[in-house]
C-alpha cells in the first residue's frame, strides 16, 4: 500500500531490498480446543480481577477509605485489604515487585513462556481485539479479503464500526485503571460530571491511546520488537524448558492425505494443511522451530489435534515438549512424565527464594509497630544556656500514628540525670519526665520538644526518648538521643 | 545492486554484501512503524519550534506563538502562591497577638512564616539559629529565658516594631549605661567588678565594690542586681552575659559601657510579617506568658500536626 511512497534507498546503500519492512497482516483463524478454552478462562479471570478489584469495599472505620485496594497518591497511602502501607514502608511494595519478577522466573522454569501465552495484558487484550476482528469482519479468509479489497462503502462501514468498538474497549481499559487511585464510586461521578482531577482525564486519555494502538494495531510487534521479556526468557530457556514443539521427526516429510495414501512410507504425519499457521495470533510457522515470536499460547496444538483426529492419526504432532523429551522421543524412548518435568531443582530454588521473600515480608508485617517515633536533635544552636545555670536542648519529636483512630500516647525520657521536658508553647514550670500527647488518626504529629538539665554534667550525655500507646495496642518505639552542654562542640 | 542474491540458510535472510574477516551482515529490515515514530518526532519538533521559544537570536530567541517564557511562568506561579497565602495572611492580620497561641494551626503557620522572615532580616546579627552567633558576642541569644526588655508576645512585638536605640525614632527602646572609665578610678572599677561577680555568685564579697555599686548602679540594676526590664537594665545575677561573663569582659563593659543597636522594623516590614516574627521569636523557647489567661491555657498543648505528609 505505502511501499511506493517509501524512499527507495536501495541505489544508495547497494541493498537489494528496502530498509524498512511493513508489518505482515496476521489474521488468526477461529479455533476450539482445550487450550483455547483455557485461554478463555484466563482472560475471563484476569479481566474480572482488573475490573472488579477497585469496587470491593473494606470497612476501615471513619478515619480511612473503605476501598479494599487503593493507591492513594495524594495522601501517600497504599491500602490493600487489611494492610496499610506508609511511604516509609515502601520496601513492602518493592518486595512485591521483586516477588513478581521472581514469580516470572518460577513460571518460566516450570512451564516456559506461559506468562506470554496466557496472562500478559498485551496477550489478553490482543486476543480480545482479535475476537472483535472476527465478530465484525468474519473469520480469517473474510478478514484477508476485506484487507486486500478496495475501500468500498461496506469496508469503510465495517472499519468504522470495528475501530469504534476498539475505542470503546480502550476507553474502559483506561477508565478502570484510574479507579485504583481514588474512591471508585466518587470518581465515576466526578469523572462524568467533569469534576475529576485533570490527571485522571490525562491518564484515561493516554491509556485509551496505548490500548487502541497496542491492542488494535501493534499486537505481536510489541512482543517481537518492544518487550524485553521474550529476550530474557530466551536466555533462561534450557533443555528442560517446556516449549510448543512441532515434532518434525514424526511429521516430516509433509504430504497431503491423498499423496500419503498412495505412498504411506514416504510421508510423515504432517499433511501440510497450514492450520497451525492460520490460527497463530503472532503469525509464525511453528514448524520452523522455537522462535522469539512464539508466545506458547498452544492454539496451534488445538488446531493440529483437530486435524489429526479428522485424518485418523494420533494427536500431539504439535505439543508441549522439552528439548530433552524431543531427543528421547526421537530415539524411541519414553518421554519424562509432565509432573517430573515440572518438578526440577531450578524451579524449586526459584520457588524457595520467592517464598522466602514472601514469608519474610509477612513476618515483618505481622510484627510491625503502628506507633513510631523519630527524635531529631536541634543542631542550631546545639544547646542554650538558661539564666539559672541549667542547659536546654531542642528536639523535634515526630510521632507517627499509623492506626486508623486518634490516639493518646505517652512520650517518656529516660537516662538523663535531672532532665525534664516540655512542648513548645508550654512552660518550663510544668516540665516533667513524660508527656501525654494526642495524635490524630493515620497522621504524623511533629512536636518541638525542649529538654532542660542541670549545667554540671558531661558535655555529651546519651539518653533515650520512647513512646507507647495508652490504649489498645500499647506497643511503641524508642529512639536514642544526645544531650549537649557547653564544650561539646 | 547486488547481483548474486544469496540466502543465509539457517535464518532464511539475504545478505547485504558487507563482509569483515568472514563475518557477513544479514539484512534484517527495521519494522516500518519504527520509521513512522521517527517522522512523528520530527513533526513534534516542528510544532514545538512554532509554539515555544526555540531559535537563538543575537539578543534573545524566537518567541513562539504561545508566548510562553520561563519568567512569565515564574511570575504566574508566584502570583498563585500569593493568592494561596492571602487568606492565611488575612487571618493573621485579624487575629490579636494575644489570641494567636490559642489557634494552634495559625500559630504554627505564623512560626513558619516568622522563621522564613527571620532568615532574611535578622540572621545578620542574631545568627541563623537565633543564638546571637556565640555567647558574649553582644548580640542577644533569643533562645534563652533572659530578656532585657521583656519576653512576652507584646513586649517582643514592641521591640521588633520600634527597635532598640533605633536612631531618630521617638518610641524606640532606649537605655544608656555611662562609661565608668571616666567617672571611677581604676581601683574603684576593680572593686565594682569584684562585687558584680559576687552578685552572680562567683567570687568573694567586696565591701568597697558594694558601696560603689549602691551609689552608681542600683538605680538601674537594682539593689540585688536583678536588673529592671522597664529600662532595659540587665539582670547581673543570672548565668547569661550579653558581652561575656569573665572578669576582663565585665571590667571592659564597666569601663567603656557597651550597648547594641537594633533597627526598628515598622518602617520596613508589614504588620503581619512583624507578627509572624514575634510568634517565631516567642516560640524559640524563652517566650513568656502574656497577661491574658486564655493564652496560657492553650500553650499547655502546643506543637503542630501535619496529617498525611512525611
Amino acid at each position: 500500500m505505502a511501499a511506493a511512497a517509501m524512499p527507495d534507498l536501495s541505489e544508495l546503500t547497494g541493498l537489494g531490498s528496502p530498509l524498512y519492512e511493513a508489518r505482515k497482516g496476521v489474521y488468526p483463524k477461529k479455533v476450539d480446543g482445550f487450550f483455547r478454552r483455557f485461554k478463555w478462562a484466563i482472560m475471563a479471570i484476569t479481566l474480572a480481577i482488573y475490573y472488579i478489584t477497585p469496587w470491593i469495599r473494606w470497612d476501615r472505620g471513619p478515619y480511612a477509605p473503605d476501598q479494599a485496594v487503593l493507591v492513594d497518591l495524594a495522601g501517600r497511602r497504599f491500602f490493600m485489604f487489611q494492610i496499610e502501607i506508609w511511604p516509609h514502608e515502601f520496601y513492602y511494595v518493592a518486595g512485591l515487585l521483586i516477588m513478581a519478577g521472581i514469580g516470572l522466573f518460577v513460571v518460566t522454569s516450570a512451564v516456559g513462556r506461559a506468562w506470554c501465552g496466557y496472562s500478559c495484558p498485551q496477550t489478553v487484550w490482543t486476543d480480545l481485539f482479535q475476537h472483535i476482528d472476527r465478530l465484525v469482519d468474519g473469520d480469517r479468509n473474510a478478514q484477508i479479503r476485506l484487507a486486500n479489497g478496495p475501500w468500498t462503502a461496506e469496508k469503510i462501514g465495517k472499519r468504522t464500526f470495528k475501530y469504534a468498538i476498539y475505542l470503546f474497549i480502550s476507553f474502559w481499559t483506561g477508565g478502570a485503571w484510574i479507579m485504583y487511585f481514588a474512591d471508585a464510586p466518587t470518581l465515576v461521578v466526578d469523572f462524568w460530571s467533569g469534576n475529576a482531577a485533570p490527571v485522571a482525564y490525562a491518564t484515561v486519555g493516554v491509556l485509551t491511546a496505548t490500548t487502541f494502538i497496542f491492542g488494535g494495531f501493534m499486537r505481536e510487534q510489541v512482543c517481537v520488537y518492544m518487550c524485553p521479556w521474550p529476550r530474557i526468557q530466551t536466555a533462561m530457556m534450557d533443555e528442560k524448558s517446556l516449549l510448543v514443539t512441532y515434532k518434525d521427526w514424526r511429521g516430516e516429510p509433509r504430504g497431503s492425505v491423498k499423496k500419503a495414501e498412495k505412498k504411506p512410507e514416504a510421508f510423515g504425519d504432517c499433511i501440510d494443511c497450514n492450520q497451525c499457521v492460520a490460527v497463530c495470533p503472532t503469525g509464525i510457522d511453528i514448524r520452523e522451530g522455537p522462535q522469539i515470536g512464539c508466545i506458547t499460547c498452544a492454539l496451534c496444538i488445538d488446531a493440529c489435534d483437530q486435524v489429526m483426529e479428522q485424518v485418523g492419526r494420533p494427536r500431539g504432532l504439535i505439543d508441549y515438549c522439552t528439548l530433552d523429551d524431543a531427543e528421547a522421543e526421537k530415539k524411541g524412548e519414553e518421554p519424562v512424565p509432565p509432573l517430573k518435568t515440572l518438578m526440577r531443582p531450578r524451579s524449586f530454588i526459584y520457588l524457595g527464594i520467592w517464598a522466602a521473600i514472601g514469608l519474610a515480608m509477612l513476618f515483618a508485617l505481622g510484627n510491625r509497630t503502628r506507633l513510631d517515633l523519630a527524635v531529631e536533635h536541634g543542631r542550631n544552636p546545639l544547646y542554650v544556656q538558661l539564666s539559672d545555670g541549667w542547659i536546654r536542648n531542642n528536639y523535634i519529636v515526630k510521632l507517627r500514628n499509623m492506626e486508623n483512630r486518634p490516639r493518646k500516647v505517652a512520650v517518656e525520657m529516660t537516662g538523663l540525670k535531672g532532665g525534664v521536658m516540655w512542648i513548645q508553647g508550654g512552660s518550663r514550670d510544668a516540665a516533667a519526665q513524660s508527656l501525654e500527647v494526642d495524635v490524630p488518626a493515620d497522621a504524623i504529629r511533629k512536636l518541638q520538644v525542649f529538654i532542660a538539665a542541670p549545667g554540671n554534667g558531661p558535655a555529651k550525655e546519651e539518653f533515650s526518648i520512647s513512646t507507647r500507646g495508652l490504649s489498645g495496642d500499647k506497643r511503641g518505639d524508642s529512639d536514642a538521643a544526645k544531650f549537649e552542654r557547653p564544650g561539646s562542640e | 545492486m547486488s547481483e548474486d542474491k544469496r540466502i543465509d540458510e539457517p535464518t532464511g535472510t539475504d545478505f547485504v554484501g558487507h563482509e569483515w574477516d568472514g563475518i557477513e551482515e544479514l539484512n534484517t529490515p527495521l519494522p516500518r512503524w519504527w520509521l513512522w515514530t521517527f517522522y512523528l518526532t520530527v513533526i513534534w519538533s516542528l510544532v514545538y519550534v512554532v509554539l515555544y521559544p526555540a531559535w537563538p537570536l543575537i539578543s534573545g530567541a524566537t518567541a513562539g506563538t504561545l508566548g510562553w517564557t520561563s519568567r512569565g511562568q515564574l511570575e504566574s506561579e508566584m502570583q498563585a502562591a500569593q493568592q494561596q497565602r492571602a487568606p492565611i495572611l488575612a487571618a493573621l492580620a485579624q487575629t490579636p497577638l494575644e489570641d494567636l497561641p490559642a489557634n494552634r494551626q495559625l500559630m504554627a503557620t505564623a512560626i513558619e512564616g516568622g522563621k522564613a522572615a527571620f532568615k532574611v532580616h535578622c540572621v545578620q546579627c542574631h545568627g541563623s539559629g537565633a543564638d546571637g552567633i556565640r555567647p558574649g558576642s553582644g548580640y542577644p541569644n533569643l533562645n534563652d529565658d533572659d530578656w532585657l526588655w521583656g519576653g512576652s508576645m507584646s513586649e517582643i512585638q514592641y521591640t521588633l516594631e520600634h527597635g532598640i536605640r533605633s536612631p531618630d525614632h521617638e518610641d524606640t527602646r532606649f537605655s544608656q549605661m555611662p562609661a565608668f572609665g571616666e567617672i571611677l578610678s581604676a581601683s574603684e572599677i576593680d572593686a565594682v567588678t569584684s562585687h558584680t561577680l559576687n552578685l552572680a555568685g562567683e567570687g568573694p564579697a567586696n565591701a568597697t565594690g558594694a558601696q560603689l555599686y549602691e551609689q552608681n548602679c542600683t538605680i538601674c540594676h537594682g539593689t540585688t542586681g536583678q536588673g529592671d526590664r522597664s529600662q532595659g537594665a540587665p539582670n547581673l545575677t543570672d548565668a547569661i552575659w550579653l558581652f561575656g561573663g569573665s572578669r576582663d569582659d565585665i571590667r571592659t563593659t564597666i569601663v567603656n559601657s557597651r550597648q547594641g543597636v537594633m533597627p526598628r522594623w515598622n518602617d520596613k516590614l508589614d504588620p503581619v510579617t512583624i507578627k509572624m516574627l514575634t510568634a517565631y521569636v516567642w516560640s524559640l523557647g524563652g517566650g513568656e506568658q502574656s497577661a491574658r489567661p486564655d493564652a496560657t491555657q492553650a500553650a499547655t498543648d502546643g506543637g503542630s500536626s501535619d496529617a498525611g505528609s512525611e
